[in-house]
């Protein structure tokens, strides 16, 4: 009973906050409800049984991605109101679209549930008595364990990319150059004179 | 027990959210790419009610490639958003279409 109860709290408020992710006028806001929406997805997955998803889910999606995207909201000084002018235009046939999406995914939900689809085969039955984290661990370091590794190497891609893409040379400000500092020695520096008396030296 | 059909009919609406998002924001890149972080939430709720129905725990661990990828395309949307800001001085996806040839 305080499952059900539980399903039905935070299906109805991931569902709420992604429409107000969606609705809302000021992209702060929007990033805000993405984050509540985030929260109550990772306790669907905690009562689904999928612990380590959910964790992850709060800690990648809240602590990395909706930050990257409340930094480059604040960042950028964008006025949001010359960019909500064309909502209404494209409203309807979105709405339109969107009643057609659900309505075939309902469909097709029914017609899943009707059965006929024999789904006997298990590739890695879950074990009671195993912990979700270590039996998800199991699978990933052996089975899949290329494809996790192939997983790092779009992470460091991207990671290469976004730097590559946003670093920028400025010519019109001069910043330290470590390179000339480490190079420079005393010789080159300075000079020993022994000026005659009367005469100055010429630098 | 909660069956997986509950699952299926929340993750359905999150994502034609994200559809609609798409839709109603056409010119605010922003909310675009929140709308695809919905997209992808919902494919994750998809892949975790399966697994927890079917008893399997593949569909976990694909959740969490889901994820791995979810991430990298964040960045790099942002980057390139942050670039094009830059040079253009708006977000407007109405002007990217100058760039083609």
């Amino acid at each position: 009973m305080i499952q059900l109860i539980a399903f039905y709290l935070f299906a109805t408020i991931v569902c709420l906050s992604g429409a107000f992710t969606i609705i809302s006028r000021n992209p702060v806001h929007s990033v805000l409800w993405l984050i509540l929406a985030f929260f109550n997805a990772a306790g669907l997955m905690v009562l689904a049984g999928a612990e380590f998803i959910a964790m992850l889910l709060v800690i990648v999606y809240v602590g990395a991605v909706a930050v990257l995207f409340l930094f480059v909201v604040m960042m950028l000084n964008i006025d949001f109101a010359e960019l909500r002018a064309g909502v209404m235009r494209y409203a309807a046939v979105g709405l339109a679209l969107a009643v057609a999406l659900v309505a075939e995914i309902v469909i097709a939900i029914g017609a899943y549930s009707a059965g006929g689809l024999a789904l006997g085969r298990r590739i890695a039955p879950i074990e009671a008595d195993v912990p979700n984290i270590e039996a998800i661990g199991r699978l990933l370091y052996t089975r899949y364990l290329f494809i996790f590794e192939g997983a790092g190497l779009v992470l460091l891609v991207a990671m290469i990319g976004a730097i590559v893409l946003t670093w920028r040379q400025r010519s019109d400000v001069r910043p330290q150059n470590i390179n000339r500092q480490i190079n420079r020695r005393a010789k080159d520096a300075t000079r020993n004179m022994n000026p005659p008396v009367g005469q100055g030296v010429e630098l | 027990m909660i069956g997986v059909t509950h699952y299926l009919v929340v993750s359905a609406i999150l994502f034609t959210l994200g559809v609609l998002g798409i839709f109603m924001n056409r010119k605010n890149l922003i909310v675009i790419l929140m709308a695809i972080e919905l997209i992808l939430l919902a494919v994750n709720l998809n892949l975790v009610a399966f697994s927890a129905a079917l008893g399997d725990l593949v569909g976990q661990v694909f959740a969490m490639f889901v994820l791995t990828v979810a991430a990298g395309e964040a960045a790099i949307g942002l980057a390139i958003l942050v670039i094009y800001f830059r040079s253009r001085g708006t977000i407007s996806v109405d002007d990217v279409n100058r760039m083609k040839g």
